[in-house]
C-alpha cells in the first residue's frame, strides 16, 4: 500500500528515490466511482446484473495497476495488480459463506425457540412439534464418535511420529491416507454389514453410527495430530531425556502438552466435518420422531436427518416442515460454532503455563 | 557427587558411518574439561555418547566403553534413562519448556519423572537451591509463575542449567553453552560454571579458545582427517600446556587460528 512518509532533510526531487505516490484515498476512490458507476448502468441501463459486476471486476483490475503505472512505475503497478486479485480471491471465498450464515440465520429463527428445543415430534403433523430429539441424538452419536476416535487417533498419530520406522509405518500411512477417502455412505454401509452380522439385517442403532462416524474422524484426527506432533521441537524431546525422562513420559508430559493447543483446534475441526454427515446414519442409526436416549437400542434421529426428513417430507401444510428444517440446520450451524469456541478455550488453557 | 569419567577405546556411529574412533581420555572430578576442535569433528558427537542421549538418534551406536567411577555405562543391563539422571547434558540452544513456567522447569526433572510425593516447602527449596546455583535467583524470584520462554535467551539458558542441577547429576556436559549468547550472559555463565566445578564434574564443548583457555583445567583438542573421515582425539593435557606448548603441530595450528 501506498506510504506517506517522507524524508524530512531531503525532498524527493533531490535523491530522485521517490518517484511519485499516489494519495491514499485513491484505491477507495477508484472503488467507490466503479460502484457508482455500475449502480448507475443498472439502475439507468438497465442491464443484467452478473454482466456489471463481472465488468467492473475488470474495471479494478485495469484502472488500479493502471494508475499505478502511470504515477508510480511499474514494480507498484504489479503489486497493486496483485493485491487487488488477492483481495478479490478472498471475496470470492468469503461470499458464499456469508451467504449461507444469513440465509440459514433469517429462514431459521422463525421456528428455533424453547418448543423447538425442547419437544420432539411425538405426534405432530402439521404447526409446533421440536427437534429436541434429533438434537440429543447428534450430541449423543458425535460424542461416542468423539470418544472412539479421539485416543485412537492421538495414539496412532504418536506410533507414526514418535515410535514407527520401516514398514509397519508405511503401511499404517498408507492406510490413513486411504481411508481419508472413503465416502461417508460407505463407512454407513461398513458399519451395517459389521454389526447386521451380530444384530440381523434390521439392526439401527446410534452405537451403529458413531462406529460408521468414526471410519470417517479417525483419519482425520491421526493427520492433523501427526502434523501437530511433528511441530514439536527435537530439542524439547531431548532436554526431557538428557534429564533421565522416559520416552513414554516425555511423550505424556512434554510432547503432548506442547502439541495441545493444536490437538484440541485438529480435534474440533475433525468433529465439525462429521456432524453433518447425513448418509451413514441414515443407514445405520435410521430416523425416528420420539426421543431416543439410548444409543444401545433403537432408531435415532440425529439433526441431518431431521433436516433431511422435515424438507422432503414436509406434511401438511408443508411450510411447518420447512421452517422447521431451517430451524434445525441453524442449530447444527450454532453447535459447530459452539465447539470452535471451547476449542479456542481449550487451546488458550493448554498453551500457556499454569500458574501454581 | 562429582565422578570421575573414563573413556577407553570409544567409537561412535551413524549407521555405518564411523564419526569418532578410538577415543581415550580421563575426566577428573571437580574440574573443567574444554572440548575443541574444528567443524564437524565429532565433540557433540563424543559428548553426547557420555550421557547415551547419542542413542536416541535412530540407527546410532558406540563401541567401547565409559566407565563413570569405574561403572560402565555401556554395560549390560544398564537402563540409559537411569544414566542421564546422573550425567546431565545442557545444550547449545535455550530449550526451556514452553508449556512450563520458570518453576515447573526448574523441577521438570522430578514431576516428569512422577516425583509427585515431594512436599511443596521441598520443592520450593530445591527450586531456589538450583535457581541460586544457577545465578539465577535474584533475577526471577519475583515471577516464578512466568512463562519459562518469558526470560532473554542468557536467562533461559541460566534456567536450562538449573533444571539440570535440579536433578543433582554427577556430571554436568555443556555443548557449546554459550554460542547463543552475547557477551554479557556468555561472562555470567562462565562465573556460573566456575562455581559449579566445587560440586560437578563438568565437560564443555566450546569453538571460542579463549573461552576454553579461560574456564578449563583441561583441554582436549579434537580433529578430522577430511570430510567422510572419523574425528580422532589428537591430544589432552593441561589447558596451560595446551595453550602454550602443545605437544602436537595440528593442535598448535589450530590454537593459532591456522586452521578450523
Ligand atoms: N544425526 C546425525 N546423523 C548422521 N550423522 C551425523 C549426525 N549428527 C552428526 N553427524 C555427523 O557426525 C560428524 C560429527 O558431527 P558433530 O559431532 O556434530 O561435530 P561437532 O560437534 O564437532 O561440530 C559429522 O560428520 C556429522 O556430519
Ligand atoms: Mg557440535
Amino acid at each position: 500500500m501506498t506510504t506517506t512518509t517522507t524524508p524530512t532533510a531531503l525532498t524527493s526531487s533531490e535523491v530522485g528515490l521517490n518517484q511519485g505516490r499516489l494519495p491514499r484515498w485513491s484505491t477507495p476512490a477508484t472503488i467507490v466511482a466503479v460502484v457508482v458507476l455500475g449502480a448507475l448502468a443498472t439502475l439507468v441501463l438497465d442491464a443484467p446484473v452478473p454482466l456489471v459486476v463481472g465488468l467492473g471486476v475488470l474495471a479494478l483490475l485495469v484502472t488500479l495497476p493502471a494508475l499505478a503505472w502511470v504515477v508510480e512505475g511499474r514494480r507498484r503497478a504489479n503489486d497493486r495488480m496483485w493485491t487487488v486479485l488477492v483481495t478479490l480471491a478472498f471475496a470470492l471465498a468469503l461470499l458464499p459463506l456469508l451467504s449461507l450464515v444469513i440465509t440459514v440465520t433469517q429462514n431459521g429463527l422463525a421456528r428455533f425457540d424453547w418448543d423447538f428445543l425442547t419437544t420432539d415430534m411425538r405426534g405432530v403433523l402439521g404447526e409446533g412439534g421440536g427437534a429436541l430429539h434429533a438434537i440429543v441424538g447428534t450430541l449423543i452419536i458425535t460424542g461416542l464418535a468423539t470418544v472412539i476416535s479421539v485416543p485412537i487417533g492421538i495414539m496412532t498419530a504418536v506410533y507414526l511420529v514418535e515410535y514407527g520406522r520401516g514398514r509397519l509405518a508405511r503401511a499404517i500411512t498408507l492406510l490413513v491416507d486411504v481411508m481419508t477417502g472413503i465416502p461417508s455412505i460407505v463407512a454407513g454401509l461398513f458399519a451395517f454389514a459389521l454389526f447386521a452380522i451380530f444384530f440381523g439385517p434390521s439392526v439401527r442403532f446410534g452405537i451403529g453410527g458413531a462406529v460408521a462416524l468414526s471410519v470417517l474422524m479417525i483419519p482425520v484426527v491421526v493427520r492433523s495430530v501427526e502434523e501437530m506432533l511433528k511441530l514439536v521441537p527435537n530439542e524439547l524431546r531431548e532436554a526431557s531425556y538428557a534429564l533421565g525422562v522416559s520416552q513414554w513420559r516425555t511423550i505424556v508430559r512434554v510432547v503432548l502438552p506442547t502439541a495441545a493447543a493444536g490437538i484440541a483446534t485438529g480435534v474440533t475441526l475433525a468433529i465439525a466435518r462429521v456432524i453433518g454427515e447425513t448418509a451413514p446414519l441414515l443407514i445405520i442409526t435410521g430416523s425416528t420422531n420420539i426421543l431416543n436416549t439410548d444409543p444401545t437400542d433403537g432408531r435415532m434421529s440425529s439433526l441431518p436427518i431431521f433436516t433431511y426428513y422435515s424438507y422432503t417430507i414436509p406434511g401438511v401444510p408443508p411450510e411447518f416442515g420447512v421452517e422447521r428444517a431451517w430451524a434445525a440446520a441453524l442449530t447444527l450451524f450454532l453447535i459447530v460454532m459452539l465447539l470452535n469456541l471451547v476449542a479456542r478455550v481449550v487451546s488458550r488453557i493448554f498453551g500457556s503455563p499454569t500458574s501454581r | 557427587m562429582a565422578k570421575r569419567i573414563d573413556v577407553k577405546d570409544l567409537d561412535i556411529y551413524y549407521g555405518s558411518f564411523r564419526a569418532v574412533e578410538g577415543v581415550t581420555m580421563s575426566i577428573e572430578p571437580r574440574s573443567i574439561t574444554a572440548l575443541i576442535g574444528p567443524s564437524g569433528c565429532g565433540k557433540s558427537t563424543f559428548l553426547r555418547s557420555l550421557n547415551r542421549m547419542h542413542e536416541v538418534i535412530p540407527g546410532a551406536r558406540v563401541s567401547g566403553s565409559v566407565l563413570l567411577d569405574g561403572q560402565d555405562l555401556y554395560g549390560a543391563g544398564i537402563d540409559p534413562v537411569s544414566v542421564r539422571r546422573h550425567v546431565g547434558m545442557v545444550f547449545q540452544r535455550p530449550n526451556p519448556f514452553p508449556t512450563m513456567s520458570i518453576y515447573e522447569n526448574v523441577v521438570a526433572g522430578m514431576r516428569l519423572n512422577g516425583g509427585r510425593g515431594v512436599r511443596k516447602a521441598e520443592m520450593d527449596g530445591i527450586v531456589e537451591g538450583a535457581l541460586q546455583g544457577a545465578n539465577l535467583w535474584n533475577e526471577v524470584k519475583d515471577r516464578l509463575d512466568r512463562p519459562g520462554s518469558s526470560l532473554s535467551g542468557g536467562q533461559q539458558q541460566r534456567l536450562c542449567i538449573a533444571r539440570a542441577i535440579a536433578v543433582k547429576p554427577d556430571v554436568l556436559l555443556m555443548d557449546e553453552p554459550c554460542s547463543a549468547l552475547d557477551p554479557i550472559s556468555t561472562l555470567a555463565i562462565e562465573d556460573l560454571m566456575d562455581q559449579l566445578k566445587k560440586d560437578y564434574t563438568i565437560v564443555i564443548v566450546t569453538h571460542n579458545m579463549q573461552q576454553a583457555a579461560r574456564v578449563s583445567d583441561r583441554t582436549g583438542f579434537f580433529n578430522i582427517a577430511g570430510t567422510g573421515k572419523p574425528g580422532k582425539l589428537i591430544e589432552m593435557d593441561e589447558t596451560s600446556t595446551m595453550f602454550s606448548t602443545p605437544s602436537v603441530q595440528a593442535t598448535e595450528d589450530y590454537i593459532s587460528g591456522r586452521f578450523g
